[in-house]
C-alpha cells in the first residue's frame, strides 16, 4: 500500500505547497483529491508517484520508504497518469507498451505477452480503434484515452490520476468514472484529483479535501457531504436526489 | 477477424513502409558514397585505381588520390553527416525540444572555440583538435546542463541556456581570431564548415570516437522514446530521467565535438535531420536513429560531391551549399506543418 507519512509537498527552496500530509491509498478504494485551484492536488499526486522528492517526512510503499527503492521497482507498483501529456508521432499501441517498459527484461524488448496487455488495455479505455493512430493526430479526449491506457498497461496495484477527466465530453467522463471504480473492484488502489464535486461524490469513496497547504478532510463521500466541509470550501450547496446521487447548486438556491 | 486478433499480425503496413523507406535510403546512401568517390577534379579510372589500392600498389597515382584524397573526403563527409543528425536527434529528444540541435545549444560553438583556441595556442599539434573540439563541446553541454538543472532543468530553459551560451562562445571565438593570425588563417573556411582540408591519418583519429558513439546512441532507443513522453510520464515510468538525460547530452557532445574538429562549423544537419526523418520514418528511435544516421551522411555527402563540381575547378566549402539548400528546405517543412500536418 502507498502511503504518505507527515509529508511536507513541495519544491525545492519554496516555501511547502502542503504540510504535514498523512494519507494512505488503500486497496479497492478510489481516493478523489479535492481542493480549490492550486490547492496542491498535483503537487501531492506528484509526491506519491515520487516525482517530487518529499521536503520532510516519508513517502512509504508497503511499509518501505518508496524513496530508496530503484526507480522501476516503483513503477511496478505505482503508475501515475501526469497532466501534462505530450504527442509524439507513434502509433497509439506503441505509446501504450512504453507502459511495459517497468516490467520489461535486460534487453527492454516487449514480448507477446506485453504486447496482449497493451492491446486490452487499449481495449479497457475504449480506445481499441485508436490503436493503429498517430498520437499527434488525436483530439485531446482520445489522446486522453489513450494515455490511461498505458498508465493501465503498467499493471500496477495503485494508480494515480490527474485530473483524467480533463478533455473528455460528459459521456466520456462517466465512461471513465466507471473505470476508475472497476479499477478499484479489481482490488486496484486508485486515486484521482478531480473539479467536479458531484463527480466526485459519485465515484469516491475515501474522500480527501485540501486546503490552504493542508488536508482538512479525509472520509467517506457520506462524512464530507454532512460535514459541510465541502460547501464551505467550494461555497456551494449539495443535494441527493431520491436516488441517493449527488447533485451541486450555487449556495443561494 | 475480430479487431484484437488482427493486431497480432507481425508487422503493420506504416511500418513497412518505413522500413523499405530505410533500406531505399540505406541504397541512395552507398550509390552517393560511390559518386563521390568517383567524382573530382582530376578524373580518376575507378576500377583500376581500386584493383592498385587492393593489391597494395601505392605507387600508381589514381589509387594514392584515392586513398589520401577521395576516401578520407568521403569518409569525412558521411562521418560528419551521421554524427551532426544522431547528436541533433538525441539532443532534440533529450531537450524535448525540436528547436534543439548542436548548433543552436551551444555544443557546437563550444566545440569550435576550443578548435580555434588549440590552433592559436597550438599550431604544431593538429593532432591535439579532435579532443580540444569535444573538450569545448562536453564544457559547453556540460555548462548548459548545469544551468538548466539548478533553475530546474525545464526544457526551455535548456534552449535558452544554450543560445547564451552560444553567444559567450562565439564573442570569445572571435576575439581568438583577432588576437592570434594563426587561427585567424584557416577560421573562415572553419566558421563555415567544409571538408577541404581532411586527411587519412586525421580520419582514423576522430573515425573510432564517432562510430562508437552512434553505435552508443543505438543501444539507448528505449530511452529516448520514454524520454518524448515527457519528463513526468519517463519518470512514473522507472526511468531515472535526471541520469539518463545527463549521459545522453554526453553521448550527443561527443558526436558534434568530433564532427566539429575536422569539418568546422556546418550548419543545418543537425537540426534539420532529425526533423526530416521524423516526418518520414516516425519517432521510433530503434528506426528514427539509423535513419538519421544514413540520410545525414547522404545529405552531407551529396553535398559535399555537388560543392566540389558545381563550379569546379573551384570548390565551395560544403557548408555555404548545405545552408543553401538547407534553410528554405527547412522553411518548407515548417510551411507544410503549418497548413496542418504534424512532424513533433
Amino acid at each position: 500500500m502507498l502511503e504518505l507519512s507527515r509529508v511536507h509537498c513541495g519544491y525545492k527552496g519554496l516555501p511547502p505547497v502542503l504540510r504535514d500530509i498523512s494519507l494512505a491509498f488503500p486497496a479497492g478504494e478510489v481516493t478523489v483529491l479535492l481542493g480549490p485551484n492550486g490547492s496542491g492536488k498535483s503537487t501531492l499526486l506528484k509526491t506519491a508517484a515520487r516525482l517530487l522528492p518529499p521536503l520532510q517526512g516519508e513517502v512509504l510503499l508497503d511499509r518501505s520508504d518508496a524513496g530508496q527503492m530503484p526507480p522501476r521497482a516503483f513503477a511496478r507498483k505505482v503508475a501515475f497518469l501526469p497532466q501534462n501529456r505530450p504527442a509524439p508521432a507513434l502509433p497509439a499501441e506503441a505509446l501504450v507498451l512504453h507502459g511495459r517498459f517497468p516490467h520489461l527484461g535486460l534487453s527492454r524488448r516487449p514480448g507477446p505477452a506485453d504486447k496482449a496487455i497493451a492491446q486490452a488495455a487499449l481495449a479497457k479505455t475504449g480506445a481499441a480503434p485508436l490503436r493503429q493512430r498517430e498520437v499527434s493526430s488525436l483530439s485531446g479526449g482520445e489522446r486522453q484515452k489513450v494515455y490511461l491506457a498505458m498508465a493501465l498497461a503498467q499493471d500496477a496495484e495503485t494508480i494515480l490520476l490527474d485530473e483524467p477527466t480533463t478533455f473528455l465530453d460528459i459521456g466520456r467522463q462517466f465512461e471513465l468514472l466507471a473505470l476508475l471504480s472497476a479499477l478499484a473492484a479489481e482490488g486496484r488502489a486508485v486515486a484521482a484529483a478531480l473539479h467536479d464535486l458531484s463527480h466526485a461524490l459519485t465515484v469516491g469513496t475515501q474522500i480527501v479535501l485540501l486546503e490552504k497547504g493542508k488536508l482538512c478532510f479525509c472520509g467517506s463521500p457520506a462524512e464530507a457531504v454532512q460535514s459541510g466541509v465541502l460547501e464551505r470550501a467550494f461555497g456551494v450547496r449539495i443535494h441527493r436526489d431520491t436516488q441517493g446521487r449527488y447533485y451541486v447548486t450555487p449556495p443561494d438556491s | 477477424m475480430p479487431r484484437s486478433l488482427k493486431s497480432s499480425m507481425p508487422r503493420e503496413p506504416r511500418e513497412r513502409k518505413q522500413t523499405v523507406l530505410f533500406v531505399g535510403t540505406v541504397c541512395f546512401l552507398c550509390l552517393a558514397a560511390l559518386i563521390s568517390v568517383g567524382v573530382g577534379s582530376t578524373p580518376l579510372d575507378l576500377p583500376g585505381a581500386l584493383r592498385a589500392l587492393m593489391d597494395g600498389n601505392l605507387e600508381d597515382g589514381g589509387a594514392r588520390i584515392l586513398l589520401y584524397v577521395r576516401l578520407p573526403r568521403t569518409v569525412a563527409a558521411l562521418l560528419a553527416g551521421s554524427a551532426l543528425a544522431v547528436s541533433g536527434t538525441l539532443l532534440q529528444a533529450v531537450l524535448n525540444n525540436a528547436l534543439a540541435g548542436p548548433n543552436i545549444i551551444g555544443v557546437s560553438a563550444g566545440a569550435g572555440f576550443a578548435t580555434l583556441l588549440c590552433t592559436a595556442l597550438f599550431p604544431f599539434l593538429p593532432g591535439l583538435l579532435p579532443v580540444a573540439a569535444f573538450i569545448g563541446a562536453l564544457a559547453a553541454a556540460l555548462i548548459i546542463y548545469a544551468v538548466a538543472l539548478s533553475t530546474g532543468a525545464s526544457r526551455m530553459t535548456l534552449v535558452l541556456a544554450g543560445v547564451a551560451i552560444s553567444g559567450i562562445l562565439t564573442a570569445a571565438s572571435n576575439t581568438v581570431r583577432l588576437l592570434s593570425p594563426d587561427a585567424a588563417a584557416g577560421s573562415t573556411t572553419f566558421f563555415i564548415g567544409g571538408f577541404s582540408g581532411v586527411t587519412l591519418a586525421g580520419m582514423g583519429l576522430v573515425a573510432p570516437y564517432i562510430l562508437l558513439g552512434i553505435v552508443l546512441a543505438f543501444l539507448c532507443a528505449g530511452a529516448l522514446d520514454l524520454l518524448t513522453l515527457g519528463e513526468e510520464t519517463a519518470a512514473s515510468l522507472g526511468l531515472r530521467v535526471g541520469r539518463t538525460r545527463f549521459l545522453l547530452i554526453l553521448l550527443a557532445a561527443l558526436l558534434a565535438g568530433a564532427a566539429v574538429s575536422f569539418s568546422g562549423l556546418i550548419s543545418f544537419v543537425g537540426l534539420l535531420v532529425p526533423h526530416l526523418c521524423r516526418s518520414l520514418f516516425g519517432a521510433r528511435h530503434r528506426l528514427l536513429l539509423p535513419a538519421a544516421a544514413a540520410t545525414g551522411g547522404l545529405l552531407t555527402c551529396l553535398c559535399d560531391t555537388l560543392a566540389r563540381v558545381l563550379f569546379s575547378p573551384y570548390e565551395l566549402p560544403v557548408g555555404i551549399l548545405l545552408s543553401f539548400l538547407g534553410g528554405p528546405f527547412f522553411l518548407y517543412l515548417l510551411l507544410r506543418k503549418k497548413r496542418g500536418r504534424v512532424y513533433a
